[in-house]
Parts: structure tokens; sequence; C-alpha cells
């Protein structure tokens, strides 16, 4: 069964709480159990406790793929981007080395790249995956567009990124503040900002000294 | 003032063999926990046993092991969501660290103890209390409970201490967490529950959250908080370290730590100045309002901002948004309860939401957000040191004369109140106490100042622990009872919100190990005591508790496990009956409290208060500082903390691998000014001296945190406790230690100190 069309990931960094619950949850997961697909960092812990989950974005045409010499990644109908097929994988690193948002990982033990499947084994037959059914903030949040729209009116999804010359679609949604007024996001052009998107003000602690 | 340094108290030992005998060491997944397909034998459906917002959950039972977890999405309160100490804590069970029989302290064997057979154990602990009773009075045998026990293991607690041993001294590890909030609550309202079901938040214009953090420690709540403000909430944190919560909020007021009750003063003398108040619910339901308004007169904005260090302008900020909103919600934690006047702070807290008139309505809101498993209902049924089941109280002759009633004794065999667990631990150190039984409570991690809390432990004759793993201080036991992991035994307890729930049995314990109820009446029994110490399930002790409890204030005489088990949870109180003309609480029980025209068991309808006349106090807050201010010797505040991947003590999170690797090892968090002041760089080995103790750890240079004040989670036991510099100073009333302020200086190491070399991050 693929994974009904109504129901989308969104991601809202702003949520993020940085718990380590969704990299947790993804070790659960029954097709990859003890391993987590998920990467979660402080952007810059020394000036703020801002930390952004990634998960993989499920490409319209994924560049993993793509770079892929063994044709190993395969994008099922539904848009779900899978873990390289073991019998196909030479473990060359391509794909690790090509994705835009640094996703997919090379299992050496097991010479195979191992990724997000947006949970397919749960998806696939209704259930949210795992790291949205846990995320304590919401920060990952499986659902309808509409419910999203009625949960989060100050906020629209996103899901198209701009690196240089590259415009990716993804399955994937990311939250964007309603008032940006953006259709994309523009990884690049953002490369130059602070990590945390602007200057923590110390001034919150000014005269606090001991 | 407690000793300096130097005079005595050494480091505590590393105990390197006790550990490479008993842990703690980490587990991680492997064999049917990591197999895929794996086939359950069972999902059964109970809750996290960490926290006090005990999410349900489902655990995925394979030939008696827990081998994973599974959303349980149709819980209401947490909607499958969970924190990682709920998504990995299944790894506690099936241990490599699990004590699998009793143990008696040799110092011949590995670790120090030798196994001893069960029933030769417990005929060993009851031939030392009752020789240690008999040579020094009943008081002189002490015990320690906790609030992470069902509410039905609580009951037993305190019946077992006030009825078989007739003790005086019985208390539990709330005292280090929620008894400000209580005896607040108690003053205020007359009863002490979060006044309101977690969906208010969700819909209230203001937020205002003071002393927690929110998104470490009580996670789920954070999606409240977020949803809430999705809809135009505004959200206000108090703190001194911008917690992950506070990154985001609307107003954000760095606390200097000690102060809260000067802000919330400042606050209400700024609303009083400016007339937002709510005259008419003031004048109706409220009764010190004049007494009051008198105290916080002289609290200036510019004055208020000296003394908590908080700018101005943010100040009168939260007193616009707060005078202003026409819904709001208003949560506390540790943050504002862990100081020598917790109480006064609660109380200050309280009267900026009575003085709005924001409560006992949908999205007017009032909560302390428990902290253990079942902080709420274990602290309402009998083991705090004076108290009886149905929150009576053991020095009010009816309730002693009602309890014994229940228990089939006359009321003059029940002790008088004893003392708290602090004094306990002096009284220990004093030679006044010779015998101690523990169950879940590690008072050598979690109490204040515990280079004495060892001292204290090591002049005992006979100290019995009964754990799933041998603790920091079940080390310091006579004897070792193998008790029960919170998966092993059925029961109830009350969450967060009030909200009575389900616990399920999913295992067996092993081996000779066996539910903690089963343990205390085996004592029972051995002692030739067994009358009214012979329940066969935890279902049964749950019905004498209704009974003990109907008519009190903490009334349980409605609820059975199948209502709540119908319902997601019943709300107290929820009598079984009530007089004619007053309609009994709906299915769910009283799930909002001080609704008006709402009846309770005290007011008998005279108003929402759990008051005689129905109303709820204005109590004044006088500003005190903290007990142990910084100078010139000691010129940088401490205070004390959790993060999101441990729990409390450590002595279940610092066995679970992924958990440990979260977060390693306890850190100094401090400022980037600071740390430039003191020639410190992130990572680097930094020694933080107090009056009481010494702590090496390393440095985390955050520019999230005051620079007059240093952090230190406390989750780690021996050299890397925190709590060895914290101070034993106690609120006069609630008789909380001060975990949140002491003082304190801090250097750079010379040296790596010596444990780095030889313990695990965990050990």
């Amino acid at each position: 069964m693929p994974v009904p069309e109504r129901f989308e990931f969104f991601i809202d960094a702003s949520r993020c709480i940085g718990c380590q619950s969704c990299v947790q949850a993804c070790a659960e997961c029954d097709t990859h159990k003890g391993q987590s697909m998920i990467q979660l960092d402080y952007l810059d812990r020394q000036h703020s406790t801002q930390t952004l989950p990634v998960v993989c974005m499920h490409c319209d045409s994924p560049t993993c793929a793509e770079v892929c010499p063994a044709d190993a990644i395969k994008r099922t109908e539904d848009g779900v981007v899978q873990t390289a097929r073991k019998p196909r994988c030479i473990a060359c690193n391509n794909c690790v080395l090509a994705c835009p948002f640094g996703v997919p990982k090379m299992n050496t033990r097991m010479n195979l790249m191992m990724k997000c499947d947006m949970c397919y084994d749960r998806t696939s037959v209704g259930l949210k995956p795992m790291c949205a059914s846990v995320c304590p903030s919401q920060a990952l949040a499986f659902g309808t567009r509409e419910e999203m729209a009625r949960l989060r009116p100050r906020a629209k999804p996103v899901n198209s990124f701009v690196f240089g010359a590259q415009l990716i679609r993804t399955k994937v949604n990311v939250m964007v503040p309603d008032d940006a007024r953006k259709e994309v996001v523009d990884v690049t052009a953002a490369m130059f900002e602070p990590a945390i998107g602007h200057d923590v003000l110390d001034d919150v602690f000014e005269g606090g000294d001991a | 003032m407690t000793e300096p340094v130097g005079t005595g108290r050494a480091l505590p030992p590393l105990e390197l063999e006790t550990i490479h005998a008993f842990g703690p060491t980490r587990a991680y997944a492997a064999g049917a926990r990591t197999d895929t397909g794996v086939e359950p034998d069972k999902r059964v459906k109970t809750h996290c046993c960490f926290c006090g917002q005990q999410c349900g959950l489902e655990l995925k039972v394979k030939d008696n092991t827990v081998v994973g977890i599974e959303p349980w999405y149709e819980f209401p309160f947490n909607r499958g969501m969970l924190c990682p100490k709920g998504v990995k804590r299944y790894l506690q069970q099936a241990h490599p660290d699990r004590l699998l029989h009793a143990y008696e302290r040799d110092s011949k064997s590995p670790g120090g103890f030798r196994p001893l057979g069960y029933e030769a154990a417990i005929r060993r602990v009851a031939e030392s209390i009752e020789r240690i009773q008999r040579e020094h009075g009943r008081d002189a045998f002490a015990i320690l409970s906790g609030a992470s026990l069902t509410t039905e293991k609580t009951y037993l607690m305190g019946k077992f201490a006030h009825m078989c041993l007739r003790t005086a001294n019985i208390d539990y590890n709330g005292r280090l967490c929620m008894v400000s909030a209580g005896a607040g609550n108690k003053k205020a309202f007359g009863v002490d529950r979060a006044a309101n079901p977690w969906s208010d938040i969700l819909g209230a214009e203001v937020i205002f959250i003071t002393g927690a953090n929110v998104a470490e420690c009580a996670p789920i709540t954070t999606n409240y908080v977020w949803q809430a403000r999705e809809h135009g909430a505004k959200v206000i944190v108090v703190d001194p370290r911008i917690t992950p919560l506070a990154r985001t909020c609307d107003l954000f007021l760095p606390i200097k730590p000690g102060r809260d009750t000067a802000l919330f003063n400042g606050i209400l003398q700024f609303m009083i100045e400016k007339d937002w108040l709510d005259h008419e619910f003031i004048e109706r339901y409220t009764v010190g309002f004049d007494a009051v308004a008198a105290e916080v007169r002289p609290w200036t904005l510019r004055r208020t901002a000296e003394v908590t260090g908080i700018a101005e302008k943010s100040i009168q900020r939260a007193a616009e948004l707060w005078g202003q909103a026409k819904t709001s919600f208003l949560m506390h934690a540790r943050g504002i309860e862990h100081h020598t006047h917790g109480v006064q702070n609660v109380l200050g807290a309280i009267n900026l939401v009575l003085a709005s008139g924001r409560i006992g309505r949908p999205n007017c809101g009032y909560a302390t957000i428990t902290g253990q498993a079942n902080g709420q209902g274990g602290r309402e049924h009998g083991q705090k040191c004076d108290q009886l089941p149905g929150g009576r109280d053991l020095a009010n002759p009816e309730h002693r004369a009602y309890v014994a009633g229940v228990w089939g004794i006359d009321p003059n065999q029940l002790p008088q109140p004893g003392v708290d667990a602090y004094e306990i631990m002096r009284k220990a150190h004093a030679g006044e106490i010779k015998g101690l039984l523990s169950l879940c409570f590690n008072p050598v991690v979690s109490l204040p100042d515990n280079n004495f809390v060892r001292a204290a432990l090591e002049k005992l004759e006979f100290f019995v622990a009964i754990d799933f793993f041998l603790s920091e201080t079940a080390r310091y036991a006579h004897v070792v009872l193998p008790g029960s992991l919170q998966e092993e035994d059925e029961g109830t307890v009350t969450q967060v919100e009030g909200r009575i729930i389900r616990i399920r049995q999913a295992v067996t314990p092993p081996a000779e190990a066996r539910a903690d109820w089963r343990i205390i009446q085996d004592i029972a029994r051995a002692l030739g005591r067994e009358q009214g110490f012979t329940f066969e399930s935890p279902e049964q002790m749950f019905g004498e508790l209704r009974v003990a409890s109907k008519g009190g204030v903490i009334d349980y005489s409605g609820v059975t496990y199948e209502r709540i088990e119908k319902n997601f949870g019943v709300f107290w109180p929820c009598p079984s009956e009530t007089p004619e003309g007053v309609p009994a609480p709906g299915p769910q029980g009283t799930v909002r409290l001080f609704e008006p025209g709402s009846w309770n068991s005290v007011a008998k309808g005279a108003g929402p208060f759990y008051f005689p006349d129905g109303k709820a106090r204005f109590v004044a807050t006088p500003h005190r500082g903290p007990a142990e201010d910084v100078d010139a010797e000691y010129p940088i505040i401490l205070t004390s903390g959790r993060v999101v991947s441990q729990f409390l003590s450590g002595n279940q999170t610092r066995r679970i691998g992924p958990l440990v690797d979260n977060f390693p090892e306890p850190k100094v968090e401090m400022h980037p000014r600071l740390a430039a002041r003191l020639g410190i760089a992130d990572g680097d080995w930094t020694t933080v001296e107090s009056r009481r103790g010494t702590c090496t750890l390393r440095a985390a240079v955050v520019q999230t945190i005051r620079p007059d004040t240093i952090f230190i989670a406390y989750h780690w036991g021996g050299r890397k406790s925190v709590n060895q510099l914290t101070i034993s100073a106690q609120d006069p009333i609630s008789k909380i230690p001060e975990f949140k302020v002491c003082a304190v200086r801090v250097r750079k190491a010379e040296a790596a100190p010596d444990y780095a070399g030889q313990l695990e991050p965990q050990q």
C-alpha cells in the first residue's frame, strides 16, 4: 500500500528543542533497529540553544539516485526515496557526497548506504513515522495540509529549495513564517549568514556580571 | 553556616570495585531488541516510568522481555509524543546490572556484597528493626520512600510506618520536589493539585512560565505551549538561562537566582498602579488582598529591577501582558520552588493569578509542573512526615480517628508527625536515628551537601535498601532487597494534571526480585504484625485507599480501575457520593478545579475554593534573599537542574546507553564573559568550590546563561555530583532544600581529576 497522498511531512525548526527524541525513536523503526537515520545538531551552541533535525527531504528528482552509478537508489511511486538496494549498492559514497541536504549515511559494516525512508513500513500502512509520532515539540509533524493550515495559521509549508543553479522540489515541507512570503528557500544565499540566522543579542544579560 | 572545606570532608570514594560488580553500566539494544520482524507476544498500554507528565505508551513484550516501544496515539495527554527517555525507557528492563537476589554487606566479597537468600534477608531486616526499636525507641527506625512509586505503594509505605512500625519518621523524596508548591497551594487554595487540565493551555492569551525548563524537564508540555502560540499566545519565560523554550519566547526575564518574590511583587505593584485587577473576582472569591497590596507597594519597577537583575522595561512589559490578558496560564516548577523561600515564591506567583481573576475557567489556568512520575499521587496518601491518606493531617484528631478506624486500630497507636527527609539524615548523623529502610530514594546523589549524607548513612546501625539496581545510596546498605521496576507491577499514579492513570504490568520480576509491596508485607509478617498487610493485589490496596481517602480533600472514593481505563484517567476529587442536590463529578472526575458554583468537601457550597468560606487566600510575600549569598570569597552563584536525557539521580537513566550518549557527563555551564575573566575555555577542566565541597568538571562556555551564575546538572553521583556543593538550608515551611542558589568560586583546574581515567561517563 502506498503512503496515502494526503499525508505529508512538515519540519518546523523554530519548534525544535534539541531533545533527540526523533534520533532515538528512529533507531526503534523495525527496518533498521538500533540505527538512527536522523542527524540533530546544535547550529552554534555557544550562542544559542537552536537545534535542527535533518531527515530525508525525499526529492522529486533525488540527486542521490541521479549520481548513483549502480542505480541502487529507488524512488517509489508515492515519492519516497528508499535506502540503497543491498544487491546493487557498491558503497561508493557518491550519494553521501552529492546529497544537498547531507542525508545518506554509509554503513561501512554492511557496505550499504542507508537513509531515512519516511518509515515506509509504517507510513505505507497508515501509521505516522516514528520521529514525527514522538516529537514532543512537533517540530517534526506528519498530517494533512489542511490540518497544518488549521493548527499553524502563522506559517506555511515550502518545498522548493535553491542550491546555486539547482532547484530542488521535495516531498517533505519546511514551515516558514507566513510573513516571510517565500515560495523558495535559497540555501546558497543563506550560507554566509550566522548559523543561527541572526546574531544573539547579549544585552539580555547586561549588568548581570558577578 | 556549615563547616568550610578542608575540615575533614574528603572527596567521595571512587568505589571502583562496587561499580565493577554492580554498575552503572550502559545497556544498548541487542538480540530480540534489534532483530527485525520480531512479532511481540503482547503490547501493553501503560505509561512512562520517568517524569510527572506520565506519557502514555505501549511496551512491546517478547518472552518476558520488553523489546521496544510503540506510540499510544489514543492517550489524550500526549497522543503518541515521547521524549528520548520515554523512547528508551525499555532498556532498563532485562538489564545486566539488575539485582536478582538479596545481598548483605561483606567486605570480602566482590563489590562489597554477598548474595543472601530472600527469606534470610527478610528475617535479618525484621530482627534489626525489632532490636533497634526495642533498644532505642520506635522513632529510632526511619523510612525514606519515593514519589516514583505507584500510589498504592506510597499508601502502603505510610501505613507500614504509621501502623506496623509505629515510627513518626517517614518521609519521601518529594521533599526535594513538590513540597513548596504543595504548601503554597494549600495556603492559597486549600488544596494541592494543578488547577487545570493541560488542554486549558491551548487558547490562553498569555503563558507565564517561571522557573521551569519545560523543554528539558517536561518536554511534552512544549507542544501545548507552541500550539497556544500558533493561535496568538504571548509566551513569557523567567529563568537565569535561555532554555530551549526561552529561545523563541516573546518576553524573556533573565532573573538573578533567588529573587523571584521580588519579581512577582513588582509585577503585582505595576498591575495595581494601572488598575489591571479583577475587582469583582477579588471581592467575591478571595480574602487578604489589602495586606498583599500594602506589602508590594514599595516594589517599584526600579527597585524590582535592581533586586532581580531584570531590565525595568521587561518587568513593565510582563505586567502589561499579564495585567491586560483575558485568558492565561501560569506554570512554575522547581526553579522557584527549590529555595529557602520556595513557599513564598509560589504564593507570589499565585497572587498574580488571583489578582487577575483568571482561574477556574476554560483557558484560565494555573499549575505547578510535577517532577517525578507520581509527584502528585506520591504526595497525597500518607508517606509525607505529617500526613495521612486523603491529604489528611497526622496532627488532626478527627483525621487520626477516621484513618485509625479504616485500619482497625486505636488512634492513640498512631505516632505524631515526624521529621522531613533531610532532618532524618541529621538525626542519623547525630545518632538519634539508628536504623533506616529506603525505597525509591537515592539521597547520596539527590540530597544537597551530600558529603554530609554519606557520613550520616555510615553511622547507621542498620540500613536496608529496596532497589532494582544498586544505587549510590544502596552501596551503604547492610541488606539490599531486590525490588521491582515500574513495568513489573500493576497500580495507579496521578500525573501532572491531577489525572489518575493506570500503570500496567508488562513482565514479571526476575529471579528472587519481587514487587516492592510484597517485600514490605513480608517484613510485616516477619515482625509478627501482618494484620493490615495481607493484600493480594494492588487493586485490593487501591480499594482500601479509596475508603481511607473518602471524605478527605483528596477523595478517591469514586475511582475504580475500570473507570480509569474507560476514561483515559480520572481527575480527583472524585467522591463516591455527594450530598443531596450536589451533582456527582462526571466520568472523568473533577477535571478543572475552582469553577464558579462548584462544590467541594471543605467549602460545602460556600464557594469554589477549599476553605470553609469558599474563598482563596492572598498571602503577603515579603522578599528574602537566598540563605547563602555571594561574597568576596565565593563570588559566583551556583544553580542546578536537569538535562532532557537524564532523570533525577540517574539510577535508571545512567544505565541506558543511548541516553548516556546524549549527554554523557555534567558540565559547568558559564557565560563567555565569566569564562574570559577566569581564563577558562570551552572544554577545560574546571574546579568549582563551595563551603561544603569541591567538584571538577569540564566547562561549557555558552552565551545562554547569566554571567554571574553557573549551572550544573545534578544526575551524577560521587565526584561528579553537584550536590557536593549545594547547601542544605531549607524552606522553614516546606522543608525543601535550596538547590537553586548557593555561593561558589570557580577556577581552571590544574589537571584532569582522578576519576577521569578510571570511570566511564555514567559512573
